[in-house]
């Protein structure tokens, strides 16, 4: 934003105090076709709230995690459909600017406790995977840069791990859905592969098996206990004596007392 | 030297008898099968619809994945895969204004008009091995083993994407002569398997089955060979129904021609995953004394 410099005081004694106003530049954009101004350097959302519009859907985080706010726009001269999320991009002039806040697409329904590693699962729950013709539509349409078309070329190949990996940055937004010559819903499709990978496909942590068994055994039911019944002073100089892991410790780094590792 | 490869999606899921085996087989003879990164389904089947320009998309974006990485050659090993890339191949090359038309639909991909030559696998045994060089390559030669060869429609139909004669294709006896087997010719080896017929009317798939396998073995054939896993799915589906109809028909083992090829150069027979076969591939090998 630019600030208006302050003037420079007049030579005479009399100074009239002038305020700082901050010169707003302020830029035409269509809201669902219809003209506003508004103030540059606003995000998406921020400019449609300035136009007069309330969110009470399409509108989450703020902070461009939740997917709430998928976005539509085009810019004059070109024929190109460009997307994003509107709390994080920011108006530019003379964009046309439409939200896709949710889309009605089809998840299955499933009892995850039933399921396996075997891709032909997929296949059955969402048969409109094999809709595809890798138009690529849906790669264009998602703000988050995911190869969405190669996620489901992996699917169709049975490769969930690869799908949930390419994925792995998916919001949920729907925009690829949105635009899916095939009626593919891509982003519920995803989900369901990361479930299974997290799940069946990714080794299981032993140790936290290993750990969680020895906590119920009652390894740590007494220095907890203890812990319980110090008081302030007591617990002070617990703390300030303890062993620190130096920063330059390596991976191999142990304490001396190892009672509870 | 190494060979782009495209896979399909059938070899990463149904197929892995068809592709473990090639890879490990071409190996051996000094090729190594590098597959082409971020490929996509094949499209299936060549639709014959003369405007029906969206279905060439998925091919025509395979081959731009094999231009873009260098490629100037591409090999197959499902008989589809084949099919549907080189006919997309032929259209780029050969049809400027649909050429104009796709491409100016793939706004984000380079160009293309043909450029990259689509091959199948047995077409690099004949021309680039030779079939001599393969015999001397062959550790356990499948002597008295009579197979039937098949070659169904997707390798030799239409006329300008096939790998040999349309009528009378010698290119899988040959390749079964140089790995010692006995072929055994019979009218039927390019007759159509049933194809897709088999999602409308899975009924269909038994009597195209017999027609094709009753054939082969009237002609003294103990398995048959094949290159084309939906040939595979429906000769080996069909033939299950068979078994269960005809009290004379004892079934018959189904080989992808890779299977084949891996155990006559002496490799693992694991690699060959004899388990996913149609018919009692296993025992017949074992019989002619080809497995432990």
């Amino acid at each position: 934003m630019s600030v208006k410099a302050k003037k420079k005081s007049p030579t005479t004694t009399k100074v009239k105090e002038e305020r700082e106003v901050p010169k707003v530049k302020l830029i035409p954009v269509y809201v669902m076709g219809k003209r506003y101004e508004v103030p540059e350097g606003l995000t998406l959302m921020k400019a449609m709230e300035y136009a007069g519009y309330k969110f009470i859907r399409g509108c989450g985080c703020r902070g461009g995690t939740c997917g709430a706010c998928g976005t539509v726009y085009r810019k004059p001269g070109d024929y190109k459909l460009q997307v994003a999320l509107a709390c994080q991009k920011t108006v530019e002039p003379d964009m046309y600017i439409t939200q896709i806040p949710f889309f009605p697409a089809n998840r299955a329904q499933y009892e995850f406790a039933e399921l396996t590693s075997a891709p032909e699962q997929v296949f059955k729950l969402y048969p409109e995977l094999f809709r595809c013709v890798a138009c690529n539509a849906c790669t264009k349409a998602c703000p988050q840069g995911i190869q969405v078309m190669d996620a489901i070329s992996a699917l169709k190949q049975g490769n969930i791990a690869q799908a949930a990996r390419l994925s792995f940055e998916c919001i949920q937004c729907g925009l690829c859905t949105s635009r899916c010559f095939g009626e593919l819903a891509q982003y519920h499709m995803f989900q369901l592969a990361r479930r299974i990978y997290g799940a069946r496909i990714l080794p299981r942590a032993e140790h936290l098996a290993e750990m969680v068994k020895a906590v119920n055994e009652g390894k740590y039911d007494d220095i907890l206990g203890e812990l319980k019944h110090m008081n302030k002073d007591e617990l002070e100089k617990l703390y300030q004596e303890r062993e620190e892991e130096p920063v330059t410790a390596g991976e191999d780094w142990k304490p001396k007392d190892k009672t509870y590792l | 030297m190494s060979l782009a490869y495209y896979p399909g999606c059938t070899l990463k899921t149904k197929a892995k008898s068809l592709e473990e085996p090639a890879i490990a087989s071409m190996e051996v003879l000094g090729f190594k099968l590098e597959e082409i990164t971020r490929w996509n389904c094949c499209g299936a089947v060549h639709s014959l619809a003369d405007d029906d320009l969206i279905h060439q998309v998925a091919p025509v974006r395979n081959l731009i994945r094999a231009r873009e990485q260098g490629k100037n050659e591409l090999v197959t090993l499902c008989s589809f895969c084949f099919n549907t890339l080189k006919r997309a191949n032929l259209l780029m090359k050969a049809n400027a204004e649909k050429r104009n038309t796709i491409n100016s639909f793939m706004d984000d991909e380079i160009d293309y008009s043909g450029e990259v030559k689509v091959v199948h696998l047995l077409e690099v045994l004949r021309d680039e091995v030779g079939w001599e060089a393969l015999a001397q390559k062959v550790k356990l030669p499948l002597r008295d083993l009579k197979v039937a060869p098949y070659y169904g429609c997707m390798l030799l139909r239409p006329r300008e994407v096939a790998i040999d004669s349309v009528e009378n294709p010698i290119i899988l006896r040959k390749l079964l002569k140089a790995l010692g087997a006995t072929p055994v010719d019979f009218p039927e080896s390019t007759r159509c398997c049933g194809s897709y017929q088999v999602v409308s009317d899975p009924g269909v798939i038994s009597a195209y089955a017999w027609n094709i396998l009753s054939s082969a073995l009237s002609h003294g054939a103990e398995a048959l060979v094949l290159t084309c896993p939906l040939c595979d799915y429906d000769l080996g589906q069909g033939q299950k129904e068979l078994v269960k109809k005809r009290a004379e028909f004892r079934g018959m083992p189904i080989f992808y021609f890779t299977q084949l090829l891996a155990l006559a150069l002496g490799l693992d027979p694991q690699v060959c995953h004899f388990e996913l076969n149609y018919g009692n591939t296993e025992s017949l090998l074992r019989e002619k004394n080809l497995l432990p």
